[in-house]
């Protein structure tokens, strides 16, 4: 890419209290349990409350992340619109399966079918600014976001589009939380402990967080991407740390350009692994920040993973650290990676503006 | 040739016209539609509804795939297509290409997901866990993408009925960024209940065969199957023995933000998203030779993408059809499959038939070709793909 993208601005609703406010340094919310559900704000005052009935869940969390990401960018409308989510609108699906189910096929209705298809985030905030321009929607798993991503950097490089609308939407619902956790992925922890006690399990996360991404520069930016890669590995064959060695010679750096490593553990064992080799690289060269310990495990995570690490560069302060370690300048650098199952990496990699 | 164009250097498809290309273009020349009644997805819609369905059960494509039983009957069409299009295009493992799979499709693995879901319902620790496994919509382009070895890009993109136009031209984009050097791109998708119960409740669903773009059409016919094309930049032509089909040399996606399930009466997204591919492809509208609509016979959808042609294109229409009424509307696959019968107009300019068309639209009267024709004259052929969500896609697909 030769073309300078810029992050504008944020919309994040997620287990935590992310949402219209200055980035958080305060304590964390701590969750206890399997799951971390969103603070969700009030919508009926961002939406009225006759638009919110007709909206489901996963449509009131991605299209007032998106808002708010709108109303931050102090732009009337981006030039394109762009989502992912690996799991979709869960709930109007399993609305519509339950009532396939219960009546048998009979005497159904339209409405959680039409909200059920994977695009309906992204469409619905199309129409509800009437913005007609590019509009996709990534369902790649573990990458979905990386994909959007990807897809929205491309478009600015291309040269068509000046600001992007790229979001990372995913829900837990009670049924979805019920079948993932007969594939015994999670284990009841304090949100807190997390990482720092791991076992066998994860707490499930949910969140949408929304991005304002601009070939242009404005006087309020939080970070730079410099880079964005990613890898599917299926059969776990990957070196983390080589592999981001790579990467970084590529851009002619070193692992001790960067200031802050923010990477994705969830506190299993059984994943955590993908990281050792990494972190001994690191060793005492820059700090390191986590974050599923504040969202949860869910495929688009590394979503509140690039919240965290553009609030880190725009503030010189990791949100929700206790810690006060980081002397973070016009100069610093933030890499993250994230990995969870099934062999999807991601390295992200900003610098302050 | 120019360093940045991208090629279509192989073909795959699978759908209610056959198993493979050989099978889909005997039909498509012979006027056979697939359209007849459900024998293969369980519902108690079987007698009512007119569907496109890939004529073979779940065992058969297992066997033809190479996939276990179980698997998702979305990831067995994806499978058969798109080893017939990495195979057309004489990739193989050793080609030191970087390869990429970018696959569509609308809901992923329900077809799995929905006998699993019938068990759970009752009894959260029943149904099988194998069955929802591949729920998600990148499981299966996962699934496939193992099996050819493809691993150094792999994307899914679901953006309901105009899903594979958009992973067609999200291939093609990586390749001219220098991501990749040839993609397998297109989409899948296998009947359901889900879907078939979903458009029911629209009462959009023609019980008889469909008539797109007829006066009369009464609405769609559900189908099946799955499309690919494989794109590749110059160099990878260059370390492949393989022909070349066309370019593609137009995409535009815009979003009619009109409705989240109609189309504007006005064709608003259909109108930008034809214009913006002719403008991308650099050709003047005389140019093109023929276009192969979305057409679904919905009352909505003809109407919207007809009013769209006609402020395009005014008196002098191309030649036109919509190919739903041999494989009826596949979802996310039509665009995939589309894309390939596209490819075929361009390498040998075949004019499919709109196959039922009696009476021509009173609203917005276009007249499709009715029979089949080789018309060698046509250089530039225009696919459209609308979806739910006004998502509007246009490609074009040129004679190198």
């Amino acid at each position: 890419m030769t073309k300078k993208v810029y992050i504008r601005s944020v919309g994040m609703i997620s287990p935590q209290v992310t949402f219209a406010q200055e980035v958080p340094l305060g304590i964390s919310t701590i969750h206890e349990g399997r799951r971390m559900n969103a603070i969700e704000p009030d919508y009926k005052i961002i939406f009225g409350p006759k638009s919110i009935r007709r909206m489901s869940r996963i449509i009131r969390m991605g299209s007032a992340a998106a808002v708010e990401c709108m109303y931050h960018s102090g732009l009337i409308m981006p030039d394109a619109i762009i989502t992912g989510t690996a799991y979709g609108c869960l709930e109007d699906t399993i609305i519509f399966l339950n009532k396939m189910e219960e009546n048998k096929e009979e005497m159904l209705t339209p409405t959680a079918f039409i909200q059920s298809t994977h695009n309906s985030v992204g469409a619905q905030i199309a129409l509800s600014i009437k913005c007609q321009g590019y509009n996709n929607t990534f369902v790649n798993r573990g990458l979905s976001f990386e994909q959007a991503l990807l897809d929205a950097m491309l478009l600015i490089e291309e040269g068509d589009v000046t600001n992007v609308l790229v979001g990372g939407i995913d829900e837990i619902t009670n049924t979805s939380h019920a079948i993932l956790s007969r594939f015994d992925l999670y284990r009841s922890a304090k949100s807190d402990l997390l990482i720092e006690q791991p076992g066998k399990g994860t707490m499930a996360g949910e969140g949408a967080g929304f991005f304002l991404i601009s070939s242009e520069a404005s006087t309020s930016d939080m970070a730079v991407i410099e880079h964005l890669s990613m890898k599917f590995d299926p059969d776990e064959k990957l070196n983390t740390a080589q592999w981001i060695n790579d990467v970084l010679s590529d851009l002619q750096m070193k692992l001790s350009d960067i200031d802050l490593f923010i990477l994705g553990h969830n506190g299993d064992l059984r994943n955590d692994g993908t990281y050792e080799s990494l972190q001994q690289a690191i060793g005492d060269s820059a700090p390191i920040a986590y974050f599923k310990h504040l969202c949860g495990e869910y495929p688009t995570a590394s979503s509140f993973g690039l919240w965290l690490a553009a609030s880190s560069l725009k503030n010189g302060r990791v949100p929700f650290s206790a810690e006060d370690f980081l002397q973070l300048d016009a100069s610093s650098r933030v890499l993250m990676y994230n990995s969870a199952s099934n062999g999807h990496h991601s390295l992200m990699l900003l610098s302050a503006c | 040739m120019h360093t940045s164009d991208i090629y279509v250097a192989g073909l795959g498809v699978i759908s209610a016209l056959g198993y493979d290309l050989k099978a889909n273009r005997h039909a498509l020349q012979s006027g056979e539609s697939g359209i007849g009644a459900i024998k293969h997805l369980k519902t108690i819609h079987k007698d009512v509804f007119s569907v496109g369905e890939v004529k073979y059960s779940n065992a058969d494509l297992e066997q033809a795939s190479h996939l276990p039983p179980g698997t998702s009957r979305t990831a067995l069409l994806s499978s058969i297509a798109a080893r017939e299009a990495y195979t057309n295009a004489g990739l193989h493992p050793q080609t030191g290409l970087k390869i990429g799979f970018v696959s569509a499709n609308s809901v992923g693995g329900m077809d799995k997901s929905e006998d699993f879901y019938s068990a759970f319902s009752n009894d959260h620790h029943k149904g099988k866990l194998r069955d929802v496994v591949g729920h998600e919509c990148g499981y299966s382009t996962e699934l496939v993408a193992r099996q050819l070895g493809i691993h150094h890009y792999v994307s899914t993109i679901s953006t309901a009925c105009s899903s594979s136009a958009n992973a067609i031209f999200h291939a093609a984009r990586m390749i001219a960024a220098g991501y990749l050097d040839v993609a397998v791109a297109g989409g899948a998708e296998s009947l359901t209940r889900f879907t078939l119960n979903g458009f029911n409740t629209l009462m959009i669903l023609d019980p008889n065969p469909c008539k797109p773009l007829d006066e009369n059409r009464k609405g769609l016919n559900l189908g099946e199957g799955a499309g690919y094309v494989v794109l590749a930049s110059e160099y990878a032509l260059s370390k492949l023995d393989t022909k070349v089909y066309c370019r593609l040399s137009g995409w535009h996606n815009v979003n009619d933000a009109f409705h989240q399930t109609a189309s504007s009466p006005d064709g608003a997204g259909s109108y930008m998203a034809m214009q913006g591919a002719l403008r991308k492809s650099g050709l003047r509208k005389e140019e093109i030779g023929y276009i192969n609509l979305h057409g679904t016979s919905t009352q909505n959808n003809d109407l919207s993408e007809g009013t769209a042609l006609i402020r395009l294109f005014g008196e002098a229409l191309p030649k036109l059809s919509s190919t739903k009424a041999y494989t009826g509307h596949t979802l996310g696959a039509s665009g995939g499959i589309e894309a390939v019968f596209s490819v075929m107009s361009v390498m040998d300019g075949y004019v499919y038939p709109n196959l039922r068309f009696e009476t021509p639209m009173k609203d917005a009267p276009l007249h499709p070709v009715t029979s089949f024709d080789i018309d060698r004259s046509i250089r530039h052929v225009l696919s459209n793909s609308f979806g739910f969500g006004g998502n509007c896609s246009s490609l074009i697909f040129s004679a190198t």
